[in-house]
């Protein structure tokens, strides 16, 4: 029985990592959109990344076949996800990696704070990863007397900022080169007091500032974009330069990696590899791009660590209609499409997932109850879906979700009446009048009463017609 | 039950109820001519510096690209001819990182060159040595024959070799991060040129 017990799909536990926010994405979102300066911050950034993500996809005329690839391998991965996991392990083992397992966010932050430790390094360097953000790494390594050092550009202006990530791609799009000058003046220690807020200038500004610390630590931890079950080899796509420092210069290496990750063939790779960069900075091919399998004797790190991470992830492929949030390859399209996300910014989504790809994979990774507002942060309008790589149907899984999601008994108790009131002729008909005549009582122009106002909060209540359908049908 | 047993009976338990999987669709272009002309306009789009001159040439090339006396770490296995006397070579023989981190720059061949995207990968033969040789410098020349472009990247991963460590180069080192826009120059090195042999 214990056995059943514990091998059941779980989600992520309370308490440890970032995928839950402190408050409801409305009362968020609220304060986000009274900020005048972010809102034009996020509006010049997404404007940006969205123009030249079209020009670079309209260079590519088998897009809609690649999108369709993608979609295929993935949800092919997903149906064989424990066996491809353990062909990963046995290929990076074969090649001189060490494969650790984690069920959750706690295990992988002891893992990884275990095997820094048995270094005796007291220092980390950091390549940009999603995952280590989620379990809250940061603060295990800290607390077991570790620095963790961010590498990335946005990374770093963030942990400079003592700020939250905003953004799956660039963690510090709230923020324009003014700002970013600001926090680096302020927080980086050494730097030229005359910095400008050229981008090239803040820039070479961190180009100084890590070199050394590139230089002279034993241990990185990275996240990974792929990695190919049938090999044994990893992939970290980047711009900067500070991947390949962490990939190659440390002693050790540890690699954190959400299970569904993973893809079945290297040949898997000519579609990830043509679908991401362009959906994701615009670019036809990013700067730099690692691929490692295992330990390579005289090149590079010596030791390697694989930490394969659940975290709730097997809950979200027990779910047939969720399932497919975990195709998500990280490219941010659909952040930088979705008008809601535009105008609130990442942090509102309170999760490090935000966005429209946040609003379904959060509340399914923790349990719908933890993040019961997001599937509500959205129109529907399906430009998601639309820009999406992979073709995840995201307005879908929000319309399931917020289904799933705890709903007030007023609402539901109103939804009873409705249905029984519309089953039944005599009673429908009574209270179309009555709709009427309460609007000519000095109605017209108000919301619902409490408890049904919140609805008509940010909407118009429409007028009821002079005459009903049913009436004109009677009388014709 | 340790983690692994955990997570594998946690995932079986996810996919038990599933069917088959469907068929991948491969409908994409694969196995296109190469256009070379498009490799120079799409390195030149990402700043990288393209240069066509042929094999007898290439010493001439790196003189010009290099002030004398400027030192420059070599791969054990590039050939030697590539090197004008006027640089102090710096053979790979195990250097250290401050030696490598202090050289002007680092001249290597290249296994792959992928017209579509602008992209040259290494794949530590000894003509291009370990990775670190082309990271740390502040200029790479990278040199590459024509018979090693392929169209596009399905071309190029049939072409590699997985075991071995990859760095696949698109331009110099640039970054996103700044309202979005690239901009070049922040880790990898921030001069990337490419001499490209017939």
């Amino acid at each position: 029985m214990t056995r059943t017990f514990l091998g059941m799909p779980a989600t992520a536990p309370p308490g440890v990592g970032h995928l839950r926010g402190d408050e409801p994405f409305p009362a968020a979102a609220r304060r986000a959109l009274a900020d005048p300066q972010l809102r034009r911050n996020l509006g010049h950034a997404t404007g940006t990344i969205r123009g030249k993500s079209a020009a670079v996809i309209d260079e590519v005329p088998d897009w809609p076949q690649l999108r369709a690839a993608g979609a295929a391998i993935k949800a092919d991965v997903m149906a064989r996800l424990p066996d491809l996991l353990v062909q990963l392990e046995a290929a990076v083992t074969a090649a001189g990696g060490v494969v650790h397992w984690a069920p959750d966010a706690v295990e992988a932050n002891r893992i990884v704070t275990g095997l820094v430790a048995a270094t005796g390094a007291d220092r980390v360097i950091k390549v940009k990863s999603m995952v280590t953000q989620e379990i809250g790494l940061n603060e295990a390594l800290s607390a077991a007397g570790i620095t963790p050092v961010e590498t990335d550009l946005a990374e770093l202006i963030v942990q400079l900022g003592e700020d939250r990530p905003s953004h799956i791609l660039v963690p510090a799009i709230h923020r324009n080169r003014a700002e970013i000058r600001e926090i680096f003046l302020r927080a980086m220690p050494g730097v030229d007091p005359g910095l400008t807020d050229e981008p090239a200038a803040l820039a070479a500004a961190a180009r100084r500032y890590l070199r050394q610390t590139f230089l002279s630590t034993p241990v990185a931890v990275s996240g990974a974009n792929f990695a190919v079950a049938e090999t044994g080899t990893l992939a970290v796509v980047e711009s900067e330069g500070n991947g390949r420092m962490c990939l190659t210069l440390p002693r050790t290496l540890i690699t954190v990696m959400g299970v569904e990750k993973v893809i079945p063939t290297w040949r898997d790779l000519e579609v990830f590899l043509q679908l991401l960069p362009r959906a994701s900075t615009g670019e036809r091919m990013n700067p730099y791009t690692s691929m490692w399998t295992g330990v390579t004797p005289g090149d590079g790190p010596q030791e390697f660590h694989l930490v394969l991470l659940d975290n709730g992830r097997s809950a979200v492929l027990a779910d047939p209609v969720g399932r497919p949030a975990l195709h998500c390859i990280r490219c941010s399209a659909c952040l930088n499409v979705c008008p809601v996300y535009e105008r609130t910014g990442g942090h509102a989504y309170g999760s490090v997932y935000p966005g429209p790809i946040g609003a379904v994979l959060s509340p399914q990774l923790t349990g719908v109850a933890d993040n019961a507002s997001l599937p509500y942060a959205s129109t529907l309008c399906g430009a998601c879906y639309d820009a999406c790589p992979v073709m995840i149907d995201i307005p879908s899984i929000l319309v399931h979700l917020r289904a799933e999601a705890p709903h007030p008994r007023a609402e539901s108790t109103a939804m009873a009446a409705a249905a029984y009131t519309m089953d039944h002729p005599t009673l429908y008909a009574a209270a179309q009048r009555a709709a009427r005549l309460s609007r000519l009582a000095g109605q017209r122009g108000r919301g619902l009463p409490p408890p049904l106002s919140g609805w008509t909060a940010s909407r118009d209540l429409p007028d009821p017609p002079a005459q009903t359908f049913r009436e004109w049908w009677a009388a014709r | 039950m340790n983690g692994r047993d955990v997570v594998l009976s946690r995932l079986r338990a996810a996919v038990s109820a599933d069917g088959p999987a469907g068929r991948v669709p491969r409908d994409y272009r694969r196995e296109r001519p190469v256009d070379l002309d498009r490799l120079v306009e799409r390195l030149t789009d990402y700043r990288a510096r393209v240069h066509r001159v042929p094999e007898a040439a290439v010493a001439d090339t790196v003189a010009g690209l290099l002030p004398p006396g400027a030192t420059v770490v070599v791969p054990p296995g590039l050939p030697p001819a590539w090197l004008p006397p006027t640089v102090a070579a710096l053979p790979d023989d195990g250097l250290d990182v401050a030696r490598i981190a202090a050289a002007d720059g680092v001249v290597t061949a290249a296994a792959v060159g992928v017209a579509d995207t602008g992209t040259v990968v290494l794949d530590g033969s000894p003509d291009q040595g370990r990775r670190i040789l082309t990271l740390l410098p502040d200029l790479h020349i990278c040199v590459l024959r024509a018979a090693q472009v392929v169209a596009g990247v399905p071309e190029a991963l049939a072409r590699l070799t997985p075991r071995r460590p990859l760095t696949w180069i698109s331009g110099p080192s640039a970054t996103s991060d700044i309202e979005l826009d690239r901009v070049e120059g922040v880790h990898g090195p921030r001069v990337l040129h490419v001499i490209l042999l017939p």
